[in-house]
């Protein structure tokens, strides 16, 4: 039943998107489409944009990605672990113990050198 | 391959979509009587009886406003990105059991569309996906604004995922299964604390996984008191500023339905699911998840915005710490239920 199930969420995910188009289509003939160059100027609150679009921003947010993949990784390593709770018992506890504390120290150096303030 | 449990399951899941679809057009009009009521005003009470056929008017209306592409915005992920949104939102719900089977034309039909054995990490996964639509729509719309407002959702989203998923460890080691049908099924036994005899619900064994993932699903839906990636004061909208017409309301659909999933699974996780006194059943499903959703508008008429660095700070700094104790506090608990200490 497992590999019907997925089979299920790819077909589910198909017609969700022809769902969304045909919607999208539909509103084609209905609605009018008047175009003029102030029209489609970049929303500024009136006055003209003069800075580049794609502007640079602060690298706090690429620090924060780099963050999250290791603690994704982390959570997801977890993930058998607890499933496998029972069976592993003391040994995984402490070995699962061993692997949080080790990134916990990380989480604790990161924070004290000021990565996680954001001002 | 079963082809008639796969069709079966299919046809589950197609009206499950229409009915979300549905639920979602009236969480809009439910939101708005709400947050009127708690601010002292009547809200939409002209379109049909109670306002009833707003959502309807609302949906006529914006299919039939210009859809608007700006001059430098890159055309082809500008139109895609709301599509992708509004597909990944309703996925989730699938892996949502909501019943035991039921025999219909002398079949034995599951009141489920799937049950995998991941299905906590497949409506994690789901979820985190919806991401991508906020960050190719507010990067492709060629304003600041919008690319602002993607990163603040992205950066918001990421790291409320960890607290996310990290929360739910704690059911994982008491169940020994991802399933959300295996998960409900070890809710269905009762807990004898005290003399006392409860449900097995893990509000009550999960107390702080409980708080910590209602957090983290409101931040990781973008709604107030964390709806920074749209904050109408600072951002215009945040990642939709440039949009228009039906794509606009592409976001919208997908925040709502991303709120519908959530309180199901929210239900289903922590409040027992279709467990309740009397008959179980869909009802008390519906009823758990209807809390969550009042909650949802509860939140947003009650309290005001973070600040940016109160957010990421409260993600990394209290709900990630707290969730790494929730694990260790409940191992040690099962270590010594099940007499390995």
């Amino acid at each position: 039943m497992s590999l019907a199930s997925y089979a299920v969420i790819g077909l589910l995910l198909i017609t969700a998107t022809i769902m969304g188009t045909t919607l999208l289509l539909v509103g084609r003939f209905v609605r009018p489409s008047r175009p003029t160059p102030a029209k489609l100027q970049p929303y500024e609150s009136g006055v003209p944009d003069v800075n580049p679009p794609r502007a640079r921003f602060t690298p706090r947010f690429y620090l924060v990605a780099l963050l999250f993949v290791i603690f994704d990784v982390e959570a997801i390593f977890l993930y058998p672990w607890a499933v496998a709770f029972d069976a592993l018992a003391l040994y995984g506890y402490v070995q699962a113990a061993l692997f949080v504390g080790l990134l916990l120290v990380g989480l604790l150096y990161e924070w004290k050198k000021g990565a996680l303030e954001w001002v | 391959m079963d082809w008639e449990a796969l069709i079966v399951s299919y046809l589950l899941g197609f009206v499950l979509l229409n009915i979300l679809l549905v639920l979602m057009a009236y969480m809009t009009w439910f939101e708005r009587r709400l947050v009127a009521f708690f601010q002292d005003r009547i809200g939409p009470n002209r379109t049909g009886p109670f306002g009833l056929l707003q959502p309807i008017a609302d949906g006529v209306k914006l299919i039939s406003k210009e859809d608007i592409v700006p001059a430098n915005a890159d055309r082809l992920i500008f139109l895609v990105a709301p599509l992708l949104s509004f597909v990944l939102a309703p996925l989730g719900a699938l892996v949502v059991p909501f019943g035991d089977s039921i025999t219909l034309f002398g079949r034995q039909i599951n009141l489920y569309v799937i049950d995998i054995n991941v299905a906590t990490l497949y409506f994690l996964a789901v979820g985190s996906m919806g991401v991508y639509g906020i960050i190719l729509g507010g990067y492709a719309s060629g304003n600041r604004y919008s690319l602002l407002g993607a990163l603040r959702s992205t950066a918001q989203v990421i790291s409320y995922e960890l607290v996310l998923g990290l929360s739910l460890v704690g059911i994982f080691i008491l169940t020994g299964s991802l399933s959300l049908v295996e998960i409900l099924r070890a809710q269905q036994r009762t807990l004898i604390l005290g003399g006392l005899e409860l449900p097995n619900w893990f509000i009550l064994s999960q107390p702080l996984a409980f708080v910590l993932f209602l957090i983290a699903a409101v931040a990781e839906t973008n709604r107030a008191p964390f709806d920074l990636p749209e904050a109408e004061t600072e951002l215009i909208a945040g990642y939709f500023t440039e949009y228009s017409g039906f794509r606009f309301s592409f976001y919208f659909l997908a925040e709502y339905i991303n709120m519908i999933v959530v309180s199901l699974i929210a239900a289903t996780l922590f409040l027992g699911g279709i467990d309740g006194p009397f008959i179980d059943g869909i009802w008390w499903l519906v009823a758990k998840a209807f809390i969550f959703l009042f909650f949802y508008v509860w939140l947003r008429a009650t309290l005001p915005r973070f600040r940016y660095d109160q957010l990421m700070g409260l993600a990394w700094k209290v709900l990630l710490p707290l969730a790494l104790i929730n694990i260790g506090v409940t191992g040690l608990v099962r270590l010594w239920g099940i007499g390995a200490l």
